[in-house]
């Protein structure tokens, strides 16, 4: 049976975009994250997918609360937390952390390691300063740090070691979910190596949950179990990763697969990629029905802009927003042009 | 075909407060008319610094160049500044990683393409600005008669880079030099960028420098690739060559810790420890404290750039026996081993 660690209901942020300087009002509003849903398993890695501005990283922000839900509901371990105040929700901020991308600005520069790992101890009141400063050289140990560096300042340390402390300073308070926004997006691949490895080996040993950020298909394809592919504030497609990178079943994720270089000539030069025209709409007013439909390949009058496409079933724990979900993968372009049945199965 | 570029023993060293910093030292290689080079290697490398000192643009001041860059025989590391000024934006173009940064963002663009043009062509204004919204069009701008008088801010990061690219392409430069192009782009905008460069080569025969750090862009398009580590070379090889029989550890190392689309890895190979300082390399090879092959030849001494016994065309700098590298580049290669469907 899964056990289900974090249920997420019609979770929707909007940004209010106002006009005037003394009497504000509300002109418009830029649909970050629309009325998503989905769960997260205990012990397994949800990597999530897409492009920039497509709202990962603000749902990742509203599901540990550092922004206000427009609407939606979070069940947290059985407990609905998207309307906790600041002062409920801080026992459950101990159970939820976050790594992000940038290791040199999310560290505190004038702060020493110890006291950057050590800060959510202390504010947790886990114990006295002697046994603190044992947690921290132990969690330096644990994700490949010198303990004796516990009195150095980060500029000390390069990229790849910064992260290693911010996935330490994660690890303090024993979370049981740790959401991760482009955890390695800003590394080099020897180094990206490193940090990815590490993380699998926590998860292991800790019995983490991850969700996992990133806008590589080939670093989330590693790391995860089940993947979300979002487009402009919506869930394209979700499925277990074999699966999902096997057998896409939204245009979306097809033409994003086919987009991505592959290492091996032989490979990545007898395909042809499935070239998207323009770029993605403006959240503030996005396309109607599907948010896709301007720019996919299988668009067809009066359906995909006149309705918005519910998650359907497509295969064994599978979902994808689409009213014609592909039939097959690999597909050429003419392929994918090509409905068979204008009229959607519902 | 003619060689275009020949770049030999080309060293960039940089006077800093704490020293004097290698950035580029000993680098060869060569680029035929209408060929595309790859040049991959991480942050740090010297891929970059490698191509600003072929088009002269360090800084004086700071640094010194030695060795030689050929461009049809004449030495661009010799040119005088006033001959270099002809040269760039005319016989060899540069496209940046960072296409906000790179326009200027208090002009329409349209006048920033024309003014290259009228630098380098003795047109009217009318004609050169004709030029431009062709240049425009050829890059996929749609609307290019009306666009070209847009601000840089009004386009999004991919139309951008493909203002660059026109800029770059409108005088039909023989030579492109493209630093890092779509590393800021998404991924489906990065192939609509990869895709133009490609036909654009295809049409006019432009040969074309590409740095990156992505070994998949470089297996998409290059022909040619040179892998740098710490300011040098550690392999060259026409691109087949380097990913089905790679030579050198460090080439290994990167192949293996590749997360791929296509295949199922059970645990990536790690590149223990990190690039070294430029300011203190190691001693003797580069790639020593790093490597898991690692013998007392490697720490003495610095291993030159030579041939491989069984193909003159591909070069490595690894002391290694050739019986070891055929069978660990075999072994490699089996840890994320797809069938060719």
């Amino acid at each position: 049976m899964v056990d289900e660690l974090l249920r997420v209901e019609n979770l929707t942020k909007h940004f209010p975009v106002s006009r005037g300087i003394v009497f504000q009002k509300q002109v418009a509003a830029v649909k970050a994250v629309d009325d998503i849903s989905f769960t997260v398993n205990r012990g397994e890695t949800l990597g999530v997918v897409g492009e920039s501005g497509c709202g990962k990283s603000t749902m990742a922000r509203c599901i540990m609360r550092l922004l206000d839900l427009t609407s939606g509901t979070l069940t947290f371990e059985g407990q609905n937390i998207s309307r906790l105040s600041r002062n409920e929700m801080r026992p459950i901020r101990r159970e939820m952390m976050m790594i992000f991308q940038d290791p040199y600005a999310s560290l505190n520069p004038r702060k020493r390691v110890g006291f950057i790992v050590g800060e959510a101890l202390v504010v947790h009141n886990t114990g006295t300063d002697a046994a603190i400063k044992r947690r921290v050289q132990e969690l330096l140990e644990v994700v490949g740090l010198n303990p004796e560096h516990y009195n150095r300042f980060p500029h000390e340390f390069s990229g790849g070691q910064r992260q290693r402390i911010g996935i330490a300073r994660a690890l303090a308070v024993n979370p049981k979910l740790i959401v991760c926004d482009e955890p390695v997006s800003a590394l080099d691949v020897s180094v990206q190596a490193q940090i990815l490895n590490l993380l699998k080996d926590l998860q292991k040993e800790f019995g983490l949950t991850y969700i996992f950020i990133a806008h590589d298909l080939n670093v989330v394809r590693y790391i995860s179990d089940r993947v979300m592919v979002m487009y402009l504030g919506k869930i394209a497609e979700v499925a277990g990763s074999a699966e999902l990178y096997a057998r896409p079943k939204h245009p979306y994720t097809g033409a994003l697969l086919s987009a991505v270089p592959i290492p091996d000539p032989r490979l990545g030069r007898a395909r042809k990629p499935i070239v998207l025209e323009g770029d993605v709409p403006n959240p503030i007013n996005p396309p109607d029905g599907c948010r896709f439909h301007p720019r996919c390949p299988r668009f067809q009058e009066g359906v995909c802009d006149a309705s918005i496409p519910e998650a359907v079933d497509v295969g064994t724990d599978h979902t994808a927003s689409c009213f014609f979900p592909l039939g097959h993968w690999p597909m050429t372009l003419e392929e994918m042009q090509r409905v068979d049945n204008p009229t959607p199965a519902s | 075909m003619a060689t275009l570029l020949e770049v030999e023993d080309l060293r960039t060293y940089f006077t800093t407060d704490d020293g004097i910093v290698k950035a580029v030292d000993g680098v060869s290689f060569t680029l035929k008319e209408g060929k595309t080079l790859g040049i991959v290697g991480e942050s740090g490398s010297g891929k970059s610094v490698t191509c600003l000192t072929i088009m002269g643009l360090n800084s004086k001041k700071s640094a010194t160049s030695k060795g030689r860059a050929l461009f049809r025989g004449e030495d661009l590391l010799q040119a005088s500044n006033q001959r270099l000024r002809e040269i760039r934006g005319n016989d060899i173009a540069m496209i940046f990683q960072d296409p906000m940064t790179s326009l200027n963002p208090v002009h329409r663009i349209g006048d920033q393409i024309v003014e290259g043009i009228l630098l380098h062509r003795d047109v009217s204004k009318k004609e050169a600005r004709r030029r431009a919204i062709d240049a425009l069009k050829e890059v996929g701008i749609p609307r290019a008669d009306r666009r070209a008088d847009d601000y840089p801010h009004q386009f999004s990061g991919g139309m951008r880079q493909r203002v660059m690219i026109a800029m770059a392409l409108v005088n039909e430069p023989s030579l492109l030099i493209a630093d890092e192009p779509t590393t800021a782009l998404d991924v489906t905008t990065q192939a609509q960028i990869l895709e133009l460069m490609h036909s654009l080569q295809r049409d006019y025969g432009t040969a074309i420098v590409m740095i990156t750090h992505d070994l998949g862009v470089v297996a998409e398009i290059a022909d040619d690739v040179v892998v740098m580590y710490a300011a040098r070379i550690a392999e060259r090889a026409p691109v087949g060559k380097l990913f089905e029989e790679p030579l050198h550890p460090y080439t290994w190392g990167l192949l293996g810790s590749l997360p791929r689309l296509e295949a199922d890895i059970d645990r990536l190979v790690q590149i223990p420890g990190t690039p070294p300082s430029l300011l203190s390399p190691p001693r003797g090879c580069r790639f020593n404290p790093r490597c898991p092959y690692v013998f007392d030849r490697c720490k003495e001494e610095m291993p030159e750039l030579v041939a491989s016994p069984r193909d003159s065309e591909h070069l490595q700098s690894c002391f290694l026996d050739d019986v070891t590298k055929q069978r660990e580049a075999e072994r490699t290669l089996a840890s994320f081993a797809t069938e060719v469907p």
